[in-house]
């Protein structure tokens, strides 16, 4: 049922090396994924495995070194600004550090009217744009009156990233890369977000990558998880398979990091 | 714009510097409009003339005298002339006659003059005087003793036609003029440098120079080396190394050398101050260029410039927005070095005579290098370097304080 679904983001052999010579980290060695559209995806890993890298190669933020990225089936093409830029309206990001995601000089409005811009409401009267913006600010449990004239920096870790969250709400993009979205937020909330990007998903059609190493988080939320261990996708499949029948060590030992009451609250959420 | 300026003017520190440096800012400006004189001018006949008010003698003698009878003044007429070299001298004399050191007592002018009037003989040539010594100690002498003399002083003035002298006058020593009547009065509050020119007005000329070429140079060598940096460091790749490759020649070939080079090859009558300026601009924005791109490769991977990208930013937005206000204060900071290096840099190629023709005017560089030629600091004339010196340091100070408070207000993270 799930290969009937179009296909989204595919990769053939993706690396990512930084460095070079001795010092030189192989963050993402040769993975391959296919991405289906409207499926949720999770790509679970330790910390320093490659996930974030390659996030940013998803995203065309940093360029592979070596394999290929498909997009919606055709080979991705954004060696032109104006291509970039059309990529850019249909993927987007939740970065993991909401803290370090901002301009520190621009204020939230602008956070949210570069959005409004981009999707080509730039000659919207202000009223409309405002309009806009409240709502983004409403959807995410955010109040607009008391955000406008503040800088991020202003705001709460958890504030950051719901403000985030408001941007994917305006920008309504084709995939989200949510890079550990809830990595500020209490448990309580967690669920609310989580709940926020599914009906993004339901309501947009969106499909959205979460990135964690959180492998619970990921069996509640997710179709379709992709274990990574040192830049290599050691386990890929639906959730169900990989979680409940784990047959790599190394996904034994992240499901076995779970805090157990966790993981009951978990199993008994699904 | 307008809330920015509020809060840089909010901050002690920038208020501070900023008030330091309007303050050289309005001396520079003001003071020229009230001493309308060319700062070359050479008013002095000799060298290094202390600072002080200097009361025209002729004037003084046509002026109406006061007499007013006070006690000490023949005690401090005496006293006062008898300045530590002229009793230093004495001394001397005293011990080439025979007279043992230790009987004489410098500080006790009684004795002192009780001494020398019973030993000094103008006849007398004491081994290793020389003429110019002996001229010394006969001036000495008559000074003392018409310092001494409770006679009148005779005014006379030469007849024409006959050439004899004739009496215009008498000055008793209880005369007194009131310097408000003479009308030629002149102070000189920082003296006159080596050629008889008055410091202050030379130094308030060369400040204004010497900050001119500083900000000339400092906003040339900041422009390039800020572009250079911005590019070279955000688009990476083939034009980074292209761009670095100019770069590290230019810092092969220490800058300093390469200025003398060009200076020298420009000849003395060309080498005016903007022409020195820009040519220290164009040799000295290397050391910029490279902070800046390194600035800017550790900025350009941050998540706030790949979000600004998502937002489908341009290559320009993404530079002066989201690149540059972060390295604000640093490239305010690195201007600040570069104008206060420009203004040492002059000062060095005006050392080596390379610097702006001095025929013209004159600057921090070139005073500097005068009171060295002139040896001000053995001689102890501190009014010839001194103020120079204070003048520079104070335009750092200034500026860096600027800096300082800028670099809250620029980053609002650091703001309280
Ligand atoms: N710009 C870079 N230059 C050099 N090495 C890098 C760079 N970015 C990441 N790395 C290296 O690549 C490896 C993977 O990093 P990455 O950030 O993708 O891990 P991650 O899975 O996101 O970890 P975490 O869960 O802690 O966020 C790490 O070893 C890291 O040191
Ligand atoms: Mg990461």
């Amino acid at each position: 049922m799930l290969d009937e679904r179009k296909p989204c983001l595919r990769g053939r052999g993706l690396t990512k090396v930084f460095g070079l010579g001795r010092s030189k980290t192989v963050a993402v060695d040769h993975v391959d994924f296919d991405f289906k559209e409207g499926e949720v995806i999770s790509i679970v890993g330790e910390s320093g495995s490659g996930k974030t890298t390659l996030a940013k190669m998803l995203l065309g933020l940093i360029n592979p070194t070596e394999g290929e990225i498909y997009f919606q089936g055709k080979r991705r093409d954004i060696s032109s600004n104006r291509k970039r830029k059309a990529y850019w309206k249909q993927i987007q990001a939740i970065f993991q550090d909401p803290f370090a995601s901002y301009n520190i000089f621009n204020k939230i409005d602008s956070v949210l009217l570069d959005c409004i811009n981009m999707i080509g409401g730039k000659r919207l009267p202000h009223e409309k744009k405002v309009e806009m913006m409240a709502e983004a600010c409403g959807f995410v449990n955010l109040k607009y009156e008391e955000l406008t004239n503040k800088y991020p920096f202003e705001l709460s870790g958890g504030q950051q990233q719901r403000l985030m969250l408001a941007r994917v709400f305006i920008l309504k993009p084709k995939i989200l890369v949510a890079d550990e979205p809830t990595s500020m937020i209490d448990a309580c909330s967690r669920a609310t977000i989580l709940d926020m990007l599914m009906q993004l998903r339901s309501e947009g059609g969106m499909t959205p990558i979460f990135i964690t190493h959180d492998i619970g988080l990921a069996y509640y939320v997710s179709d379709t998880v992709y274990i990574m261990e040192k830049g290599r996708f050691v386990e890929s499949g639906s959730a169900d398979d990989v979680i409940l029948k784990p047959q790599e060590p190394y996904t034994k030992r992240l499901i076995s990091d779970v805090p157990k009451i966790y993981e009951e609250w978990d199993l008994s959420t699904v | 714009m307008k809330h920015t300026l509020r809060q840089v003017f909010e901050s002690g520190k920038f208020v501070s510097g900023f008030a330091i440096f309007v303050a050289i800012l309005l001396v520079v400006t003001i003071y020229p409009l009230l001493v309308p004189e060319p700062p070359l001018r050479i008013i002095g006949q000799g060298t290094f003339f202390e600072p002080g008010i200097y009361v025209n003698v002729y004037d003084s003698i046509s002026a109406p005298h006061f007499t007013l009878n006070l006690d000490e003044a023949a005690e401090r007429r005496i006293a006062g002339r008898l300045a530590d070299r002229d009793r230093g001298a004495i001394l001397t004399w005293l011990v080439g006659v025979g007279i043992p050191e230790s009987e004489i007592d410098i500080a006790n002018t009684e004795q002192l003059l009780d001494q020398w009037f019973s030993n000094f003989d103008p006849t007398v040539r004491i081994p290793g005087m020389t003429n110019a010594d002996r001229n010394y100690y006969i001036r000495l002498n008559s000074s003392i003793q018409g310092l001494l003399s409770t006679e009148d002083v005779i005014i006379a003035h030469a007849n024409e036609e006959t050439a004899s002298l004739e009496a215009a006058g008498t000055i008793r020593p209880s005369a007194y003029v009131n310097v408000g009547q003479i009308p030629n009065v002149r102070i000189l509050p920082l003296g006159t440098d080596n050629f008889g020119r008055d410091v202050l007005t030379e130094l308030v000329k060369a400040t204004a120079v010497s900050l001119k070429i500083g900000f000339v140079a400092g906003i040339i060598a900041t422009t390039i080396g800020l572009i250079l940096g911005l590019v070279s460091g955000y688009v990476g790749g083939f034009v980074d190394d292209v761009l670095m490759f100019i770069t590290n020649m230019f810092i092969v070939i220490p800058s300093f050398v390469l200025l003398i080079l060009i200076s020298f090859s420009i000849s003395q009558e060309q080498r005016g101050a903007v022409t020195i300026a820009v040519v220290i601009g164009f040799t000295s924005w290397v050391w910029t260029a490279r902070a800046v791109r390194s600035q800017v490769i550790s900025l350009r991977n941050r998540d706030h410039v790949n979000l600004s990208k998502l937002s489908g930013h341009s290559i320009a937005h993404i530079i002066f927005r989201d690149i540059l206000p972060y390295i604000a204060s640093y490239v305010v900071m690195a201007l600040i070095l570069q104008i206060s290096s420009a203004i040492l840099a002059e000062a060095g190629l005006s050392i080596l005579g390379l610097g702006p023709k001095t025929t013209e005017v004159p600057t921090l560089g070139l005073m500097m290098n005068w009171a060295m030629i002139y040896q001000a600091h053995i001689l102890g004339k501190w009014w010839a370097y001194l103020p120079v010196i204070i003048v520079i340091a104070l335009i750092a100070f200034s500026m860096n304080l600027m800096n300082t408070g800028l670099d809250q207000v620029f980053n609002p993270a650091l703001r309280e």
